[in-house]
């Protein structure tokens, strides 16, 4: 049984650490092959290639999948079924914009956001911003999945696998990219950072998150926002845990100013540790809250980023 | 142009999910039902484009059990102008696979010929996030999903997307599928004078079989569990307890 697995390749560079997890998740399922498409992708099947687990590499470099816009990426994926039972990526927003395409023009249901695999035709999915999980049996003969990278951990490296050029598919030319806003950082990426440190409602303006993001830089965490701080305009929407947001399970989680509405749980509730920062003694954050504060943040993060 | 905006019936967000203990799904019978916020606000953008004079007519559709025609009254109430019902199922805890929706929509498309589909990220009930682009792999149009901001241009939309890294902005053809993000706008509550002019709009009710498309699932839904509790924690009076707290749990 072989498998086909898009990996996360941005501006020609490997998103290591998603493309690593969706390799552990795969390799339950058969031998790996990974997909790195691209206007320039070679150096990201160079890094893929070493990613221990993957047997093989292929690298689909041109123009038309420069920006992994859906249609040309799908089509290359849809081109090259043929060879695969399951078709894989992690669930980041490429792959959830390009897999469903790809499961439709297969004449197969996707599978989005999968936690656990069973066997080959089986796999676990949280339902309802993950207050059910479901466990579901394909009928499909092709399976195309995107896991929920937070529940797999990464591949280790060690690999060698063999790199082989391919062609681009068709590009039906039906959209083409403008530009791209993405905010320059130095601290670690939300989904696979250690430590997250989260603000919320409570942290009042775009101004008060440098409390936030204060306690983040000491710790070496990334920062992240629940919805109503995202939509306030206090934080950029690609900060956002949730249900809809980013799923992150870090060691470490500190919530602060977040009341915790079900769908901000669903993206954080599987961290190993949460600190819960909150005025409103019977806000449902500290439902889950390992270590719950009843505090002002305005005291209390500053107080803490002091202390740690 | 005409916009067909999709909306589905699921259970209102604010009310907590309570698993069956068979195991045999999520507790639907009794329990409040909305229209999917993702497909308010689709119908919000909708009716935006209508007043700017960009679009002519909104048709909402809905594909599930009877009970969709509320949430289709509760669209033409907003401001869609006729709504089409597909019956596809009795039973409302079964729930349309978004393949065979997407097959149904298809359908639609074709008889309506509508110069756009707006639709919803993802519904909140399955959170599998693909109708939209499995509309837009069967009728071959372009797609641009995750939309904060759209504005159309003549035979093209620019939309920017949420991304992981951020923003994207991307220039699709016409016609095409849009799905929308939470920020595209704040959906608008439906007035009363409104809610009962919608009972008059003409709602058509049909079934998938009218549109010849077969909706059983291709995943055999095997059980359906609660996840996994977390421990109870521990509520600290300050924050020398707190540090301390986390210097003993080795997360500092």
């Amino acid at each position: 049984m072989a498998v086909l697995l898009l990996a996360e390749v941005t501006n020609g560079e490997l998103a290591i650490d998603a493309t690593a997890k969706a390799v552990t998740a795969a390799k339950a399922l058969g031998d790996v092959t990974v997909l790195c498409a691209g206007a320039s992708a070679a150096a990201a099947g160079d890094a893929a290639a070493m990613i221990d687990g993957v047997a093989k590499v292929l690298v689909a470099e041109d123009a038309s999948l420069g920006h992994r816009l859906a249609e040309p990426t799908a089509a290359l994926i849809a081109s090259l079924a043929g060879d695969y039972e399951h078709i894989v990526a992690p669930a980041t927003t490429d792959a959830k914009n390009v897999m469903p395409r790809v499961a439709a023009l297969l004449d197969v249901m996707v599978l989005s956001d999968v936690s656990g695999v069973v066997d080959g035709n089986t796999f676990e999915r949280p339902i309802y911003a993950g207050n059910a999980i479901q466990t579901v049996k394909s009928s499909d003969v092709k399976k195309v999945i995107t896991f929920r990278t937070s529940t797999f951990d990464a591949a280790g490296e060690g690999g060698s696998a063999s790199v082989e050029s391919i062609g681009a598919g068709d590009d039906p030319g039906l959209s083409e990219w403008v530009e791209d806003k993405v905010a320059a950082s130095d601290r670690p990426e939300l989904t696979s950072a250690g430590v997250v440190v989260s603000g919320g409602r409570g942290v009042g303006s775009e101004e008060n998150f440098a409390l936030i993001e204060k306690l983040a830089d000491k710790l070496g965490a990334a920062v992240g926002a629940s919805r109503a701080a995202v939509d306030s305009g206090f934080a950029p929407n690609d900060w956002q845990v949730g249900q809809t947001g980013k799923v992150v399970a870090p060691d470490l989680y500190i919530a602060a100013g977040i009341s915790g509405a079900i769908q901000h749980l669903a993206g954080m509730k599987d961290s190993k540790i949460i600190v819960a920062i909150n005025k409103d003694e019977e806000a449902p954050i500290f439902q889950v809250a390992d270590f719950g504060l009843v505090a002002d943040l305005f005291q209390a993060v500053p107080e803490l980023t002091e202390k740690l | 142009m005409k916009v067909l905006v999709p909306v589905k019936r699921v259970i209102d967000y604010n009310v907590k999910v309570r698993v069956k203990a068979d195991g045999s799904g999520v507790d639907l019978a009794n329990v409040k039902m909305s229209m999917n916020p993702f497909d308010e606000i689709a119908v919000e953008e909708a009716i935006r484009l209508k007043e700017a004079g960009k679009a002519e007519e909104i048709v909402v559709v809905s594909i599930g059990v009877k009970q969709a025609q509320e949430t289709l009254r509760t669209a033409l109430a907003m401001g869609a102008d006729r709504a089409i019902l597909v019956v596809a199922a009795d039973d409302v805890h079964t729930d349309i696979e978004p393949l065979a929706v997407a097959k149904i929509l298809a359908k639609v498309v074709e008889e309506e010929q509508p110069g756009l589909v707006l639709a919803g990220k993802q519904a909140i009930d399955n959170d599998m996030n693909a109708t939209g682009q499995m509309l837009s792999a069967i009728l071959g149009w372009s797609q641009a999903t995750f939309a904060s901001e759209m504005g159309i241009d003549g035979d093209s939309a620019v939309v920017t997307r949420e991304v992981d890294g951020g923003l994207q902005t991307i220039k699709v053809k016409m016609p095409a599928i849009v799905t929308v993000d939470l920020r595209l706008n704040e959906p608008r509550y439906a007035s009363l004078p409104n809610i009962m002019k919608a009972k008059k709009k003409p709602l058509d009710e049909k079934t998938a079989d009218d549109y010849g498309v077969d909706v059983t699932p291709r995943l055999e839904i095997v059980k359906t569990s609660e996840p996994a509790a977390r421990a109870a924690g521990i509520m600290v009076g300050s924050v020398d307890e707190l540090v301390a707290k986390l210097k003993e749990a080795g997360a500092v």
